[in-house]
């Protein structure tokens, strides 16, 4: 055996260090050779200007942020408008039709009211709403990613961005997976693949979960529609909402460059790390196949991921809430002995075991808090235990403030823990498989659970003393 | 012919690569991407931040940052286009 | 320059009864078929065009990070496909490289199909090399054919076949063009019909020739049969770690390993 390795370890003393060089130089000689004996140019055609054009446009000082900007405001803006009525229509039959018959059918068959709570309110409800948020938004945003990425645009994203996350001490390339992420964290976790030097990656699954996800928009709308639009004049209320909830999804921006860049100065100090982008000529992207394929293989996985964790979940959030210990459910339990946690972050009991039970979706979570509110409070919105309930925007907010006491520092404090919390249980699962690390799965898991808590406590804090 | 390093290339100016002054993975990888002494490249365009710049090096198009840029010792090309 | 004859699913060189996508079932193939080549070359593409799975396609280096399998069935034989991550190189050690590396080297695939930039030859041509140094049965598919013509790039593709040794096969993989005569060569390099005579790198320092020499004659000496002693020594001149741990573990010739898709090698990182 080691002869081998002895005279290998000989004749290498011998060469001395460069022989690397000398190896990848002679191949490079040859391949010229080979290439320059074969290949002829026709002038006349040599350089395609439109390329270069479109390239000084895109990465132009001023044009390449304007480019960029406009991107992505229409791929958001036709995921969040065009998703609405579909997703309405998937409600109406998966929440309503659906939900009805399976109620008649149980009753017709008079099975015990236990079995149609804990499979139809329970395990049924939760899947079907999973599924009829989610769905239409990812089936839109996931087909117009790729086809920018088919184009050939993504990697010069990277390239005008790249300054930004290099000072980070991240690769330019997290620019993408964090746009990914504001689509879904498990795609975006998945998506950091492109990024072929294993801190520069490691970092970016880490900081994903500050891209606000699919799941937590409508509660940022929600919440900041009526707690933070309604202090402003009506006629500014829609605005101010708006820019409310772009100021978390900017924050988180900010926060996952912040994060990156601690890690990077921490943790994951010190690895030798390798650049290198290439940007590929654009292509005129296919779009039949892109549809298939990214509706196929990226939503349906996601989808079937996210409904795989929602059944437990619904099964979960029926019996804590069904289940009677002494005078209270197990969920009552919970949320009294987290009511005090939840009171000193500018939170609440019931808003905190709604993150515990709903870990699976974001999309359940306000379901959840207005279903628990009701059924443990005074329940004037005819609410039964365990089942998640949907209300109009003005009853959400008479529940919430009269039921649940919030006030508009809870409304903040709510958006704040929004964007800073574990990630869903889909997207953990995903940095798992990905990294196949305890260690850094629990890093992503708690870290912006962490600052989270020492966020929303800061500002209840800032807030009682002034 | 006067000699500098890469990064104070000029938007549109062609250079030889004369030589590769930094060891171990990152020479490997330049060397990989077909930066090696000898090489042609051109810089074709800076980003907007003002850094990456992407060098068009045997018919790709790659960006390197900075840091990378100054480990690349090179010969101006002169007066052509 | 040859024009890439243009096929559809209506010519006689592609009968259904020639081609019979198989997707999925790779159990007991006849040949083993490995896609390597640079990143963004359209190696999942030619891929996809030979199993009718749906393996991502994107226009940018990186698509493909773990390898994938697919299967189809040609003239009655059974051929396994692997779809290899994009490299720039086998003479580093990127995790992507290892993956692609490890498996040309120790899979022992009975044809390698090296998918070639058309537009980039000179920088595709690195890497081909490279594989012609591991292996002889080789197929180079030259890629991108359209582009190149927009380019007003002309390829002399019987010349650059004779060089390399092993077939070029112009394709546009994309519009499927290409197609049965890609299969027609891989079917004649499995076979042993059409016998490759690989280009060999001639601009070796003579020093490093004759060291690469004496160790070969070490590594056959122990190993009469490896097939490709040649490319191990050039590996062991430059201290291969994994290669160094294979020979000490008497692994060398047999190894065949399962990289987990998109793991992080995080021993690199911790
Ligand atoms: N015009 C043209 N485009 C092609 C052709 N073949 C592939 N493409 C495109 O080239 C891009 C890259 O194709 P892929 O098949 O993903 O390339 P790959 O070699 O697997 O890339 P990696 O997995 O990143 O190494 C995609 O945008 C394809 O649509 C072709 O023959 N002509
Ligand atoms: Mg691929």
């Amino acid at each position: 055996m080691s002869t081998i390795l002895d005279t290998a370890k000989r004749l290498r003393a011998e060469l001395g260090a460069d022989y690397h060089d000398l190896l990848i130089e002679a191949i490079y000689t040859d391949a010229a050779q080979i290439a320059d004996s074969c290949v002829s140019h026709d002038t006349k055609k040599a350089r395609l200007t439109f390329d270069k054009m479109l390239d000084r446009i895109l990465t132009h000082p001023i044009g390449g942020f304007v480019a960029m900007g406009i991107m992505f405001f229409i791929v958001f803006w036709i995921t969040i408008v065009g998703s609405n009525i579909p997703s309405q229509m998937l409600a109406d039959f998966l929440l309503g039709a659906v939900y009805n018959t399976l109620h008649e059918f149980a009753a017709a068959l008079s099975t015990p009211a236990w079995i149609t709570g804990f499979f139809i309110d329970g395990v049924y409800l939760a899947t079907a709403w999973v599924v009829s948020v989610m769905l239409p938004p990812m089936a839109i945003f996931f087909p117009l990613f790729t086809l920018l990425e088919d184009f050939g645009y993504l990697p010069r994203v990277a390239f005008n961005l790249d300054r930004l996350f290099a000072k980070a001490g991240a690769h330019g390339k997290q620019s993408l997976s964090m746009m990914m992420g504001f689509g879904c964290n498990a795609a975006g976790v998945v998506a950091t693949r492109i990024i072929d030097s294993p801190r520069e990656r490691l970092i970016a699954i880490i900081t994903n979960n500050f891209s606000i996800c699919n799941g937590r928009w409508p509660t940022l709308i929600l919440i900041g529609t009526l707690f933070i639009g309604n202090t402003a004049p009506p006629a500014l209320a829609s605005l101010v909402a708006a820019l409310s909830v772009v100021a978390v999804a900017v924050l988180g921006i900010v926060m996952s460059l912040i994060v990156s860049w601690g890690l990077s100065r921490t943790w994951l100090k010190g690895e030798a790390s390798v650049f290198s982008l290439e940007l590929p000529p654009y292509r005129p992207p296919q779009v039949m196949k892109t549809l298939y394929t990214s509706l196929i293989d990226r939503t349906l996985i996601v989808l079937s991921r996210a409904v795989v964790m929602a059944a437990p979940a619904g099964a979960v959030i029926w019996l804590t809430s069904n289940i009677i210990i002494g005078d209270t459910s197990i969920a009552g339990h919970m949320v009294n002995f987290l009511n005090p946690v939840g009171l000193l972050l500018g939170l609440n009991g019931v808003i905190l075991v709604a993150y515990i039970v709903a870990i699976p979706a974001n999309e359940i979570i306000i379901p959840t808090i207005l279903m628990l509110t009701l059924t443990l409070g005074q329940n004037i919105a005819g609410a039964q235990s365990g089942v998640m309930l949907e209300l109009g925007d003005a009853e959400v907010y008479t529940v919430l403030t009269q039921v649940g006491g919030w006030t508009l520092l809870t409304g903040v404090n709510l958006m704040l823990f929004s964007l800073l919390h574990n990630p869903c249980s889909t997207t953990i699962l995903t940095i798992w498989n990905e990294t196949k690390s305890l260690k850094w799965t629990a890093v992503a898991t708690f870290l912006p659970l962490a600052m989270g808590i020492i966020v929303t406590f800061s500002v209840n804090l800032l807030v009682h003393i002034f | 012919m006067n000699t500098q390093t890469l990064d104070q290339l000029q938007i549109g100016q062609k250079a030889v690569v004369k030589r590769l002054s930094v060891d171990g993975i990152n020479r490997r990888r330049l060397m990989d991407l077909g930066i090696l002494p000898g090489t042609q490249l051109q810089a074709e365009m800076r980003s907007p931040l003002g850094d990456p710049v992407a060098y068009r090096v045997r018919g790709a198009l790659i960006a390197l940052r900075r840091e990378q840029a100054q480990q690349i010792e090179i010969d101006l090309i002169e007066g052509e286009e | 320059m040859t024009a890439v004859t243009a096929t559809c699913e209506t010519c006689p060189a592609y009968n259904a009864a020639a081609l019979k996508k198989l997707g999925v079932q790779v159990e007991a193939a006849d040949y083993i078929i490995a896609l390597a080549g640079n990143p963004n070359t359209g190696k999942s593409t030619v891929f996809n065009a030979l199993t009718g799975l749906r393996q991502h396609v994107g226009n940018w280096a990186g698509k493909t990070v773990s390898r994938a399998e697919g299967a189809f069935r040609f003239n009655d034989k059974k051929y396994k496909v692997i779809d290899l991550p994009g490299t720039y190189s086998l003479l580093s050690t990127s995790v992507d490289e290892e993956i692609a590396r490890d498996f040309i080297l120790f899979g022992q695939p009975s044809v390698t199909v090296v998918v070639v930039d058309a537009t980039r030859l000179e920088r595709n041509l690195n890497l081909a090399l490279q594989i012609l140094q591991i292996t002889d049965r080789v197929v180079v598919a030259l890629n991108l054919m359209d582009e190149a013509e927009r380019h007003g790039i002309q390829i002399d593709v019987r010349h650059l076949s004779r060089k390399l040794g092993v077939p070029v096969v112009p394709m546009v993989a994309r519009k499927m063009q290409g197609v049965p005569e890609l299969l027609q060569a891989i079917e004649q390099v499995a076979t042993g019909a059409y016998v490759t005579r690989p280009y060999r790198i001639r601009q070796y320092d003579e020093r490093l020739e004759q060291a690469v020499q004496t160790l070969v004659e070490a590594i056959h000496a122990e190993y009469p049969d490896l097939p490709n002693a040649r490319w191990v020594a050039l590996r062991l001149l430059d201290g291969d770690a994994s290669i160094e741990q294979a020979i000490r573990e008497g692994r060398l010739g047999d190894l065949t390993r399962n990289n987990e898709p998109g793991v992080i090698a995080l021993e690199a990182v911790s």
